[in-house]
């Protein structure tokens, strides 16, 4: 599948869909939606990536970045991660940061 | 970033191809990144010119080749800032012109392309013994890694060494045998998945095997006679010493080691448990004058390598290089890289391999003051850091009780290992020197404290402790040298079979020297180390240098601790006694005296008479007792705590010393005993019938509790 990232803001809730593939040739695209958002202070980030097939260090550093930028009070939501980046965020301590959930709002 | 965008220093004021740089900062050395870009520094004092060479990940060409302008370079440091370069896909190195005159130690090619050794991650080895392209211009790529890992609360654990009990593996081992249960198995991951196992067994630290980068395809062969595949497997050899080994990395493949090997770290801490690094400085990978250029050699030959006046490399190491750690260049980077380990990955503590080389002047010669270890030892980020030393070299230079220790520094005691080894096969005239090695060896380290050495009785090298009861020779057939490599002076007893059999006798008698074994290592002063798997009779079918084997000889079987239960069972055991013993985990020597006027003296030496300990050349027989009001200086309160050796083959009675009034003898461990009998749950030790005699049987140990 190819990528894409789409996003949107609706009461302070921003929701980003990433779909394909999340390397080092495809982060940036989504470091710059979440700069974008950043900007409008939302209270809850939610990723929605049930279609992301795969992330490798890039795309780990972008969720690092976010999470730094937003600050520990704003609650980082995955929405369906699949197997593979779930055990990527596990063996990379960074499954503790966010929560995964089936579908948002929960 | 726009505080940034105001300053000078990072505008660019150069173009090349395309590419816009400037003039770099000349520290840190290394790869840093700055405000839209990467600062690249590299010292070499005898090279003419340097060119930067860059390349998007794996690709076999590179993108850029930028030579540094003269005026880039201050003093002997080529420093340049290259803008807009991805962070995630850069790989870079160098190329550096010189003189190649081996005789005079020069060594520069400038048709290769050399790593840097700062990088803080190299690629060419990012899956473990993935086939590599072997024709590869630049095989071992320095990379960039981001300092971004939340650690939240988490630091250095900061541990008493005298509480430690150090556990000695190797990451792949651990849990890549298929009945491991874990699902990444070999990694970093695979381990983090063990630690609820660590804790149940009662470990608070890991010593891990090099998980520094390296090749673990170096020197690799065929097996003549088998075929098999033999390879650089324990990583004594060292490509780079910031870079994390991405083959131990489930993650590895994405780029991620760095942040799951934090991860463990910060995981094992949670769990109180401290992370030791077995740091090879001694030597590289890089060979002697038939090996491959792969950095140093490169970029500083003579300033990096240890060599003749001909110009051959010095082989202290026994692998064909030595490391120049005493030149301050050299020293710099073992200090910069340390540092970076304690602050960076939260590590609690190093052991030097063959750290007497640290103490080699650069002609080789013993420093009687080594600038080197002086250094660590007054390190301000290294202030907290154990900091543990094999006191030996394959130099010849043997260092046991005399390695400069600077008010810190503790050592593998290999006097220890041996005396007990001897001691526990039945050897006579061991007893005096078993007194001091269970008081942490006051003969050797009388103006260092108890906690001078680590005690242990098997480590990596050499046999399991089960082979140490099973064989009388080594077998090291498999690792295809006939036999010829690996010590010949073991001091083990196969207690009458040579390697495996169904003789009930034979195996029990084996069960019980390795119980002995571990028993007279915990209650031992000092800071006990065991290997992992020794808890369960890990066997390595009597091979005592395993160092190429990816497979069932070095891997543990997990199915072990079930088969031997009763090893497991007494091995849990004997270190949580020592765990709830303070009185065998004193800071201080013994004084032989009762200063606390309990009516015993701290520790007390008995035979099978009280009070009389039978030091005669013959005797095989060893007690003594620790008194608990002396436990920690006095500070704490303990048990009275009896311990009595019997390696004589016949059984023993032993008169044992009388309690003070009220107090009553109890027994915690007869080696003797079948198990679930060769122990006693803490706390709820039986009340022994005779409190006058105790019948110590052939080859076994009793530990006696007086409350």
């Amino acid at each position: 599948m190819s990528f894409s990232v789409k996003s949107e803001v609706n009461e302070n809730v921003a929701v980003i869909t990433i779909t394909g593939a999340l390397d080092s040739s495809t982060a940036p695209q989504l470091h710059e939606e979440v700069q974008k958002i950043i900007q409008l202070n939302p209270t809850e980030l939610v990723l929605n990536v049930e279609n992301l097939d795969f992330m490798a260090s890039a795309g780990l550093r972008v969720i690092i970045f976010a999470k730094q930028k937003l600050g520990s009070a704003v609650k980082l939501f995955l929405v369906k991660p699949q197997e593979q980046v779930v055990e990527t965020l596990r063996m990379t301590g960074l499954l503790f940061s966010v929560t995964i959930v089936d579908k948002y709002p929960e | 970033m726009a505080e940034f965008d105001t300053r000078i220093d990072y505008y660019p004021t150069h173009e090349f191809e395309g590419i816009k740089y400037r003039r770099g900062h000349v520290l840190p050395f290394g790869a840093t990144m700055v405000p839209n870009g990467v600062n690249f520094s590299i010292y070499s004092s005898a090279s003419t010119s340097c060119t930067l060479v860059l390349f998007e990940k794996n690709a076999e060409q590179s993108f850029a080749e930028i030579p540094f302008p003269k005026e880039f370079m201050i003093g002997n440091v080529y420093s340049m800032i290259v803008f807009d370069l991805d962070y995630e896909t850069l790989e870079y190195g160098y190329r550096m012109n010189g003189p190649f005159e081996p005789e005079t130690g020069h060594r520069f090619d400038k048709g290769k392309i050399l790593s840097d050794p700062y990088a803080k991650a190299i690629g060419g080895r990012d899956t473990w013994l993935a086939p590599p392209n072997w024709d590869k211009l630049y095989p071992f790529r320095s990379r960039l890694i981001f300092e971004d890992f939340d650690w939240e609360g988490d630091k250095p654990l900061e541990t008493p060494i005298e509480d430690l009990i150090v556990y000695e593996m190797h990451v792949r081992s651990f849990t890549n045998h298929p009945n491991s249960g874990v699902k990444f198995k070999g990694t970093f991951t695979g381990l983090k998945e063990k630690i609820p196992y660590l804790l149940e067994l009662g470990i608070n630290c890991v010593e891990l095997m090099p998980i520094y980068e390296f090749d673990e395809y170096e020197h690799s062969k065929k097996d003549p006679v088998t075929g098999e595949l033999l390879i650089n497997y324990w990583g004594y050899s060292t490509l780079n010493f910031f870079a994390p080994k991405s083959g131990y990395a489930a993650t590895g493949k994405y780029g991620m080691q760095v942040d799951e090997l934090k991860t463990l770290i910060k995981e094992l801490h949670t769990n109180g448990i401290e992370v030791l690094l077995d740091v090879v400085f001694n030597h590289t990978a890089e060979g002697d004058h038939r090996g491959p250029t792969i950095s140093f050699k490169g970029i500083d030959n003579k300033t990096y390598y240890m060599l003749t006046p001909e110009g051959y490399y010095y082989n202290f190491s026994g692998t064909g290089n030595t490391l120049n750690c005493n030149h301050p260049v050299v020293r710099s980077m073992v200090l910069d890289c340390l540092r970076y380990w304690a602050s960076e990955y939260h590590i609690d503590g190093f052991r030097f391999d063959l750290a007497a080389i640290l103490g080699r002047s650069q002609d080789g010669s013993p420093l009687s003051n080594p600038p080197l270890l002086e250094s660590l030892a007054y390190d301000p980020v290294l202030a907290k850091c154990k900091l543990i030393a094999e006191a030996w070299d394959a130099g010849g230079l043997y260092q046991v009780g005399s390695f400069p220790f600077y008010g810190r520094w503790a050592e593998w005691n290999g006097k220890y290992r041996d005396t007990i080894r001897k001691f526990l096969k039945g050897d006579e005239g061991v007893v005096g020197d078993l007194s001091q090695r269970i008081q942490g060896s006051p003969d050797i380290y009388w103006a260092r404290g108890a906690t001078a050495g680590i005690n242990f009785i098997t480590c990596h090298d050499g046999f399991t402790l089960y082979d140490m009861v099973a064989y009388n020779q080594k077998h090291n057939e498999a690792n295809g040298e006939n036999n010829q490599d690996g010590n010949n002076d073991n001091d083990s007893w196969n207690c009458g079979w040579e390697g495996e059999t169904n003789d009930d006798y034979i195996n029990t008698l084996r069960h019980k020297q390795i119980k002995n074994a571990l028993a007279i290592l915990m209650v031992s002063q000092g800071v006990p180390m065991i290997l992992m798997g020794d808890e369960m009779g890990r066997t390595q079918y009597g091979n005592n240098n395993s160092y190429c084997h990816d497979n069932e000889l070095n891997w543990l079987n997990w199915e072990l601790k079930e088969k031997n239960a009763d090893l497991y069972n007494f091995t849990k055991h004997i270190i949580n006694f020592r765990r709830n013993h303070p009185v065998f985990r004193n800071k201080d020597h013994f004084r032989n005296a009762d200063y606390m006027n309990t009516g015993f003296p701290d520790i007390s030496f008995h035979g099978t008479k009280p009070w009389q300990a039978d030091w005669s050349p013959s005797s095989r027989v060893f007690a003594f007792m620790l008194d608990g009001g002396h436990a920690k200086n006095g500070f704490v309160g303990d048990d009275v705590v009896y311990v009595a050796m019997n390696m004589h083959w016949e059984s023993i009675s032993f008169e044992i010393p009388q309690l003070s009034e009220g107090k009553h003898w109890h027994v915690s461990v007869n080696t003797e005993m079948p198990s679930p009998f060769d122990f006693h749950p803490i706390s709820n030790e039986p009340r022994i019938e005779d409190q006058y005699h105790f019948m110590v049987s052939a080859r076994s140990v009793i530990i006696l509790i007086g409350k």
